[in-house]
């Protein structure tokens, strides 16, 4: 049976090249990059030139405007909550999108219970944030926005630009979880008007547990966590450098051969997505046609639940992910697809396949041999699954 | 996440279909989750003769359908209304927690075909 992973939006195999990179930093280059010595040199000196690679892939101007964290979440807790703490007496209000990453809206509601208000603005049908309406929810109080690059479930993609412009012309910071989008789309921090970028190494094909966080110079945000005051006093603890070495050569890496995996994604994106929806009745895309993640493909079947559909690819060798309540840890469908205005019903039966570096013409050959069987299969034993079209 | 019995019964589910003219017939859905379960019974000397499932959930509620289903046929009516969810999951090699409502979904299901199944008979008196 072939092993055909496409999940990589839940998690990527390290590069190898990243990995050889890395190697020196656990048993040769092992100093404290705080210790004065020369072993302490070494790391702060790979310290910088980590920080040089990760500045090049989003266009910042300055080194010093990259700090490392733990990953994604932390970068947007350290993003979110300290600008909102920072900026607590130019005014209280915040406003984000109905759809971005769970660490995202959490901390916003956590904020709300710190007598923040937050307003998260609706997305359209193919999971667009509405400009005017991000527009209208602008008070005197807004100190900040929060929007995601692209979405990484239903890979819709937002018009960042014109949301960095409107940010700069009412004066409100802008933060951008970039997680999904980076490596798969050209960003430029300076051109987009972004103040705080937070991106995550393991999406890059770098280490699990790397996060960093753009500040645009002048920024002001406070810590979150108290200590040593590394990471220019916003980030305390002991850099790992391994990792974050590993996040840069990731990094390295996208941005030499972004342009083309990108386009070699996009072909067989397409080519799925094209073939799911000719071959199987009741099929549907999520999420925008064109403006999409290169990796993203969100389908929906409908009559059939999204769990027993992993489940079955999974008897076939086929990884995916789903939105589905039952595959949730609470039961409820992914906030995502409720946002995009489907009822559960039709949430339950969505199915994300989010390709990367194996995936190959060959395996959407097997993987579109493999979709219809199985939602054939799921669908005879559905009691909502119309009698002609199970012929 | 789940056991090899909850895999086969999801893998190879027993009794799936319809019964045109059941004797009984049972509809649940499931409210923590949305889904949606049918049961159908052939009933003879108040035995369960043939039963049938069709199921729109996840892998655990197609399982406990089919395991439903197994341990309902050729039993009395009385022994058939016995089974629990609890017993129900038991047979499957037990479920994770999180699925437990699921096989309350399919207890249920068999228990509403098999009063339908009663009311049929009253009505017709
Ligand atoms: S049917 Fe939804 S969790 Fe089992």
């Amino acid at each position: 049976m072939p092993k055909i992973y496409m999940d990589y939006g839940a998690g990527k195999p390290v590069d190898p090249r990243v990995l050889e990179a890395m190697n020196p930093y656990f048993l040769e280059i092992y100093g404290n990059a705080s210790s004065g010595h020369s072993y302490g040199n070494a790391a702060k000196e790979a310290l910088t030139s980590s920080r040089e690679k990760i500045a090049q892939l989003i266009g910042a101007e300055k080194v010093q405007e990259i700090i490392f964290t733990s990953g994604g979440t932390e970068s947007n807790n350290l993003a979110i909550k300290g600008a909102a703490f920072r900026n607590k007496s130019k005014g209280n209000h915040i406003i984000t999108t109905a759809i971005e990453h769970m660490s995202v809206i959490n901390i916003c509601k956590y904020l709300q219970k710190e007598g923040f208000e937050v307003t998260f603005v609706p997305v359209d049908d193919k999971g667009t944030v509405d400009l005017e309406k991000l527009e209208a929810a602008i008070t005197d109080q807004t100190i900040m926005m929060s929007v995601m690059y692209a979405n990484g479930e239903i890979g819709t993609i937002q018009p960042i630009k014109q949301i960095g412009k409107l940010a700069q012309e009412k004066n409100i910071m802008l933060h951008v979880d970039a997680v999904a989008a980076v490596g798969q789309v050209p960003i430029n921090v300076v051109d987009e008007n972004i103040d705080l970028l937070t991106l995550s190494s393991n999406d890059l094909y770098g280490p699990k547990g790397v996060g960093a966080l753009y500040i645009k110079k002048g920024t002001r945000i406070v810590p979150i966590d108290q200590g040593g005051g590394q990471e220019n006093g916003l980030r305390s603890g002991t850099e790992n450098i391994s990792g974050i070495v590993g996040m840069a050569k990731a990094a390295e890496l996208a941005q030499t051969e972004m342009e083309t995996e990108s386009k070699r994604l996009i072909a067989l994106r397409d080519k799925l997505i094209d073939g799911v929806l000719d071959s199987i009745p009741y099929s549907f895309l999520n999420g925008h046609r064109t403006q999409r993640l290169p990796n993203n493909a969100n389908l929906r079947f409908s009559y059939i639940e999204g769990e027993s559909l992993i489940l079955s690819l999974d008897m076939h060798g086929i990884q995916a992910s789903s939105g589905s309540a039952c595959s949730s840890k609470t039961l409820e469908p992914s906030h995502v697809l409720r946002a995009i205005g489907l009822s559960h019903e039709l949430a339950h039966g969505s199915l994300a396949f989010t390709l990367g570096k194996q995936n190959t013409q060959e395996s959407m050959d097997y993987v579109l041999e493999v979709i219809p069987e199985v939602v054939k299969r799921l669908r005879a034993l559905s009691p909502l699954t119309p009698k002609e079209i199970l012929r | 996440m789940y056991s090899e019995k909850v895999m086969d019964h999801f893998k190879n589910p027993r009794n799936v279909g319809e019964i045109e003219n059941a004797d009984g017939v049972g509809t649940v859905g499931n409210p923590t989750c949305g889904d949606l379960m049918t049961m159908y019974i052939k009933v003879k000397d108040e035995k369960i003769e043939d039963i049938k499932f069709k199921t729109f959930g996840c892998g655990a509620a197609i399982a406990t359908s089919s395991m439903t289903t197994e341990m309902a046929k050729g039993k009395t009516i009385e022994e058939a209304m016995k089974i629990s969810r609890a017993e129900v999951a038991n047979n499957l090699g037990g479920l994770p927690p999180i699925k437990m409502h699921c096989s309350n979904l399919a207890a249920d299901a068999l228990h509403e075909a098999i009063k339908d199944y009663q009311k049929k008979k009253e009505d017709k008196k």
